[in-house]
């Protein structure tokens, strides 16, 4: 599990990285989402990986903490999934607004020579 | 006293609070968001200054310099706490005063200029409050995203090709820088399993030697983040254009952004690679120190070469940023103190400066004035950028190019670091501390790499003094058309009254040395920020 979960993170950072040196805006903003996932998982990953364990002590608060998984990352993912969200439409805005103006899908705005 | 903790959250929630209000109101009501956003900023500069009081009146100066508030009463390391010292309260207060400048700077026109902007920047007022008051890590993230979000929005505002090009790398560019925040954020979690910086601190003693590497790698990715925002070269190419293509009150407070991205480096630094750190003491101060020396070096060449003074006041901005990472990178008391001290004056000057550039341009291009006259002849609703009802908003004052002349002046001095001004007292102390770090009389003597960072700070001085001088010239005394420019006093006003308290800086220049040596001294003795956050027993843990 730890191999798969290192290879999609890794097949994901190296997309996204080699997309966002991309010129165009719709693979700049491709690649940044790409990378915002890697980023996503590798938080969940720093929880350590575990299997069928809840995040969630029972109502009595009983139980041993070490049979469950940590909460605390799940949590920041969650927060950085509603950011990056967020922040990834608004760039989208952006990416069309300079369409607009420019007439072109380039990130400087003109095509290079 | 019980009532006056609640304080610390006012600068959060106030911001937050009047920008959800604001967004309530109809676009067309300028006037009333107008104040109902002046009259909040007020209160923010209000409430900043009495938190100043509060961490500079702390009892027992020496023992505990900080104040924390437990959000929801939540014990400290498990909930977000947020802390006052003297290094908070200083940069809120900063924030304040540049956000409340620039507020009225911008109620000539730019406010009109396009939505929302009020909301959007009580939004990025929150967010500086929040990243210089919380203690968590994560928590820094958020409001450092809050703060970012509006900074996009404010960016843009007004519009235009160039400032959506600009935009665009200026988003993509912190949107990267993010997501290493967050990776460095999480590598620090997975090796320390907290992220109370406080707590952090204290169990930094506690990583194994096998795991160090992970938790040094964390520190330097979260590091890059932060030297992203804080412009060290070579992450800093992307901000004296988009800071050049941000409306005059925009630029004005973006100012202070990159001063968030100083600020957590110092606090971070010395709070977890302190003298007590052992093994990790002095990590990454050597980057800073060299990074800092090269962003000096790189933007004192781009002040000489710059043609737009739009462009001269960006690269100000990095002269700014790199002396005080090299500052922070010394690692020393005196060198630190100094270093608020320049933070401030130059902080100030570099706001005022962005906003004089606006009005003085207009004094550059006859074109410009031109164009309003003819449209207001063929009664057409001017464009977003013209001044429509100025008679109602304030009269034109006469003589207005002798004033942009002498406010230039100031900001000439004042970024050269000439006497009489505060800029000479900020670098001289930062020189002081720099020399004396070893004791001038000692036989090992001044490190060349001291002097070298005393030669290039005194240089950058000149570069900006040439600059200013050619562009002054150019300007004031050999226009190529004598053009009076229109201006009003809500536009005047805020620059001389930023450079007036730079004056201020300088007349009361003892006190503000020793604030600024007071927070210094706490910076380089973490047991006191962990004290006043974790309670006295986690505090001895450390010293031991």
């Amino acid at each position: 599990m730890e191999l798969t979960l290192a290879v999609a993170i890794g097949v994901l950072t190296g997309s996204g990285v080699w997309l966002i040196l991309r010129p165009r805006t719709y693979q700049l903003v491709i690649g940044l989402s790409l990378l915002s996932y890697a980023v996503n998982l590798f938080i969940f990953s720093m929880g350590r990986l575990r299997v069928g364990a809840a995040p969630v002590l029972g109502a009595d608060g009983s139980g041993n903490p070490a049979d469950f998984a940590d909460p605390v990352p799940q949590a920041l993912v969650l927060t950085a999934i509603v950011i990056g969200f967020a922040t990834t439409a608004l760039l989208l805005v952006v990416l069309i607004a300079a369409r607009g103006l420019t007439g072109s899908d380039h990130v400087d705005g003109r095509e290079s020579r | 006293m019980e009532w006056t903790r609640h304080l610390l959250v006012v600068p959060i929630l106030l911001p937050l609070v009047t920008g959800a209000l604001l967004l309530l109101i109809d676009e067309s009501r300028h006037t009333l968001k107008a104040l109902v956003s002046l009259a909040s900023t007020a209160l923010l500069l209000v409430a900043s200054v009495m938190l100043m009081c509060m961490a500079n009146s702390v009892p027992g100066a020496s023992d505990i310099v900080s104040l924390s508030y437990a959000v929801a009463s939540w014990p400290a390391p498990f909930a977000i706490v947020l802390v006052l010292d003297r290094l908070a309260a200083l940069m809120l207060v900063l924030a304040a005063v540049i956000g409340f400048a620039s507020l009225v700077y911008s109620l000539a026109r730019w406010h009109r200029a396009g939505p929302h902007f009020h909301s959007l920047f009580q939004f990025l007022l929150m967010g500086l409050a929040g990243a210089f008051l919380t203690g968590d890590l994560f928590n820094l993230f958020v409001f450092f995203e809050v703060t970012l979000a509006a900074s996009y929005g404010l960016l843009l505002h007004g519009s235009g090709a160039f400032r959506v090009r600009s935009g665009l790398h200026y988003i993509a560019i912190n949107l990267a820088a993010s997501l290493l925040f967050l990776i460095g954020v999480s590598l620090i979690y997975g090796v320390a399993g907290t992220l109370n910086m406080a707590d952090l601190a204290v169990r930094l003693h506690a990583v194994p030697a096998e795991d160090r590497m992970l938790l040094q790698a964390g520190a330097a990715i979260l590091g890059i983040a932060f030297l992203v925002k804080a412009g060290m070269w070579p992450l800093c190419f992307w901000l004296p254009s988009a800071y050049m293509a941000a409306a005059a009150p925009v630029s004005a407070i973006f100012v202070v952004l990159t001063k968030v991205g100083v600020y957590v480096l110092l606090r971070l630094s010395l709070l977890l690679f302190g003298s007590e750190a052992g093994e990790l003491t002095g990590f990454g101060g050597t980057v800073m120190l060299w990074g800092g020396m090269a962003t000096v070096a790189f933007a004192t060449s781009g002040v000489l070469a710059s043609q737009a003074m739009g462009r001269l006041a960006g690269y100000s901005v990095l002269v700014s940023s790199g002396t005080l990472l090299a500052a922070v990178g010394m690692g020393d008391a005196a060198v630190v103190s100094g270093g608020l001290f320049y933070l401030v004056s130059s902080t100030l000057t570099t706001a005022a400066f962005f906003m004089l550039v606006e009005l003085v341009e207009r004094a550059r291009e006859p074109g410009a004035d031109l164009l309003a006259v003819t449209r207001e002849a063929y009664g057409e609703d001017g464009g977003e950028d013209e001044e429509r009802d100025d008679e109602e908003v304030g009269v034109v004052m006469p003589g207005a190019l002798a004033i942009l002349g002498v406010c230039f002046g100031c900001v000439a001095l004042l970024l050269a670091g000439l006497p009489p001004l505060s800029g000479f007292v900020a670098k001289f102390a930062m020189l002081t501390g720099m020399l004396n770090l070893d004791g001038l009389g000692t036989p090992a003597g001044i490190p060349p790499r001291t002097w070298l960072l005393v030669a290039l700070v005194i240089l950058s001085g000149l570069a900006a003094l040439l600059a200013m001088m050619r562009s002054g010239i150019g300007t004031f005394w050999a226009p190529l058309e004598a053009v009076v420019p229109r201006v009003l006093v809500v536009e005047i006003a805020p620059v001389v009254g930023l450079l007036a308290l730079c004056l201020f800086l300088t007349v009361k220049g003892g006190a503000m040395i020793e604030y600024t040596e007071a927070a210094a001294l706490s910076l380089h003795d973490p047991s006191s920020y962990i004290q006043g956050v974790l309670g006295p027993e986690q505090a001895k843990a450390v010293a031991r």
